[in-house]
């Protein structure tokens, strides 16, 4: 059994004017153990897809189980199983750590001390601050509360709904380790993230956008599903560098990623060539060329396109 | 149970730890108290006249010395046309002006008759309706006076004569602040009642609590109830302090029994929550729980029979008022306060309020949803 399985789940919200389409038939199942990332950029649908698992929304149509139960009929056996940490910090910023803590644990009928294994390396992180309050933590000390209190009724799914967002490099990674920690002890933990790095960090990944899925699969998986050519190249005079390459009619794409374009071709013979031909008629100084692996945020590029 | 008890410990706990609520809650209506009843007060007093003498007698002199002793008129203002007068009250330095003719006195003596004229500025419109009865009154018995003076009565009246004698039933002294006080207290138990615990709940969706809530086991009516009985405890606290006061500074005491008060109050506060609490399921911010609060609550006390009797009220608004649960409670503070009403007395607000209580709750317990569609 499939801790999480989505069969074309479909969520329109309708405002006097407009309508948007939030979800529009989405699938997808979640193995046992695993973390599933859900990769997309804001406003493609994770939050309500999110919402719709934790129980708190009601799809149009389509077909959604968690651990089992079915997100509209067994809601309340869900609600004792699943921990779910929204996106914006939602504690209680007027209680303590601990103050915070105990409220979650007898809100689901149990204690601190009955799975305080459970959350004991998280909570040692935040110990020292246990009677500070919460709305004085910092942005990662947060995150770890949430998280702690998301686990205090030890849940077998996990939710969290961008946890990283807003969290400095080093909390980030370190959340993610505890996350791996997490998922030895059998949780399986849906995670969404708008930072498509993190994505190597999940077993498997969903791309999202607009409401569609565009591919599912290890972060490996889809890198090896990028077939073209991905050249990167950098100089000095990067605008008109990537409106002279996007004029050459054997280039599919060209896009910005740091310090350099990357530029994904429709042939596989001539690049090079082709590359530095643009760069001898523009005279561009520090010119460099150099063929690259794809990486998630590539491929997502690609996927979007099509 | 459990869950409950620690509901309302955590609730507690955040409302004992904000300062601005504590405040709120115990200071404000505190001053309200001891400021509103001794403020709004009824009674016109210091009516600003004007006295335009065309006679300069004696009798012209009598009357207006009758007029100013009575205490409720000033003599602002003494000129020697109607004219002149006119401009004092333009010029807001009367409310109103009295004419006495030239023949005053002389039509009085000789001809058993004589004509005055009272001009009132109405822009106020409560203090031109008392000015002008008053000083009708006032010139009525000064008449009768000099009739008393002149006359050699018969044995019996001539005619027929009709002496009310009134006595104040339940406050004989007509002390105002007696039937203020109560009110105000009921105003102030409304506002703890409706608008706070509004608020609360509505925080709750602001902040994004109300999610971690909401996929929690825990049941709609546990959370329901963790968020009314605070504020049911805090609201009685609040009415056991204006009483206190109301005895210690305006030295009332109630006729009836404390626990009358309490049990209604009890009961309506019940159906206060819940008014507030449907007002939090519609509302998503606190700016819109406050607005719209603020706008009932103004409506509800307007409409309550505190500032202005409910039976000068036309005919539907009569009806409205018996859809105001605020009008009830203030009934039976006065009729327990004043009257010493008991339980039985009152019983029929009391199942008023039962049905307001009822109706109110099940109407914010099926709208409030833990899950949207």
């Amino acid at each position: 059994m499939q801790p999480i399985t989505v069969e074309n789940i479909i969520k329109t919200y309708r405002t006097k004017k407009t309508t948007v389409d939030a979800l529009k038939g989405i699938s997808f199942a979640v193995n046992k153990g695993e973390i599933f990332g859900l990769i997309g950029p804001d406003g493609a649908g994770k939050t309500s897809l999110f919402r719709i698992l934790t129980t708190l929304l009601i799809a149009d149509s389509g077909h959604a189980t968690v651990d089992g139960y079915d997100v509209i009929k067994d809601y309340k056996q869900i609600r004792h199983r699943v921990g779910y940490m929204p996106g914006k910090f939602s504690l209680y910023q007027d209680l303590s750590v601990q103050e915070n803590l105990e409220f979650f644990a007898t809100i689901f009928n149990t204690s601190i001390e009955e799975n305080y294994d459970l959350v004991k390396e998280i909570y040692q992180q935040i110990e020292p601050f246990k009677t500070r309050k919460a709305g004085q933590l910092s942005g990662g000390m947060k995150q770890k509360l949430a998280l702690c209190c998301a686990l205090i009724h030890k849940p077998s799914v996990l939710f969290l709904d961008e946890p990283t967002t807003g969290v400095d490099a080093v909390s980030r990674k370190e959340f993610w380790e505890m996350l791996h920690r997490l998922k030895l002890q059998g949780i399986t933990i849906l995670v969404s993230t708008p930072y498509m790095d993190e994505a190597s960090l999940c077993d498997r990944v969903a791309l999202i956008q607009k409401g569609e899925i565009l591919s599912v699969n290890t972060p490996k998986g889809i890198t090896t599903e990028f077939k073209k050519p991905l050249w990167a190249v950098k100089a000095n005079e990067m605008f008109p560098l990537m409106t002279q390459i996007k004029q050459n009619e054997l280039v599919e794409s060209c896009y910005p990623f740091g310090q350099y374009h990357h530029v994904v071709f429709k042939t596989q013979e001539n690049i090079k060539e082709t590359l530095e031909a643009i760069a001898k008629k523009g005279n561009y100084t520090n010119f460099e060329v150099q063929a690259i692996e794809p990486n998630i945020e590539d491929c997502f590029m690609a996927l979007m396109k099509e | 149970m459990r869950v409950l008890k620690f509901l309302l410990q955590k609730e507690l706990r955040q409302i004992l730890r904000d300062p601005a609520i504590f405040r709120i809650l115990f200071i404000m209506p505190m001053i309200q108290l001891l400021i509103l009843p001794l403020a709004a007060d009824y009674e016109i007093k210091n009516i600003n006249l004007g006295v335009v003498d065309h006679d300069h007698s004696e009798y012209s002199r009598k009357l207006i010395n009758k007029i100013v002793s009575s205490g409720y008129f000033r003599l602002k203002d003494y000129s020697a046309t109607f004219k002149q007068g006119m401009y004092a009250i333009g010029q807001d330095k009367t409310d109103l002006i009295l004419e006495i003719p030239a023949q005053f006195e002389r039509g009085l003596v000789k001809e058993d008759e004589a004509t005055l004229l009272v001009a009132v500025n109405a822009i106020n419109g409560v203090k031109a309706g008392l000015g002008s009865a008053y000083i009708q009154g006032i010139i009525q018995d000064y008449n009768q006076n000099v009739r008393m003076q002149w006359i050699q009565f018969p044995r019996f009246n001539p005619q027929p004569t009709i002496e009310v004698a009134s006595s104040n039933w339940y406050n004989p002294n007509m002390n105002y602040r007696l039937f203020m006080v109560p009110g105000i207290l009921v105003m102030l138990v409304t506002m703890i009642g409706s608008t706070f615990a509004a608020n609360n709940i509505v925080r709750e969706k602001e902040k994004g609590t109300i999610e971690q809530i909401n996929v929690s086991p825990i049941k709609k009516t546990q959370f329901i109830l963790g968020k009314l009985i605070p504020f049911w405890m805090l609201a009685l606290i609040e009415l056991t302090i204006g009483l206190i006061i109301a005895r210690l500074v305006y030295g009332i005491i109630p006729l009836g029994h404390y626990i009358t008060i309490y049990i209604f109050a009890s009961i309506y506060l019940l159906a206060i929550l819940g008014l507030g609490l449907l007002m939090s399921t519609y509302a998503q911010t606190q700016q819109q729980s406050m607005l719209v609060s603020f706008f009932i609550t103004m409506i509800f006390n307007l409409l309550s029979g505190l500032y202005t009797p409910i039976e000068s009220m036309p005919q539907w608004a009569q009806i409205i008022t018996r859809l105001n649960p605020v009008s009830y409670f203030i009934d039976v503070m006065r009729l327990v306060v004043l009257k010493g009403s008991s339980l039985s007395d009152i019983k029929y607000q009391i199942f008023a309020l039962l049905g307001f209580a009822v109706f109110f709750n099940t109407w914010a317990i099926l709208n409030y949803k833990k899950r949207s569609g």
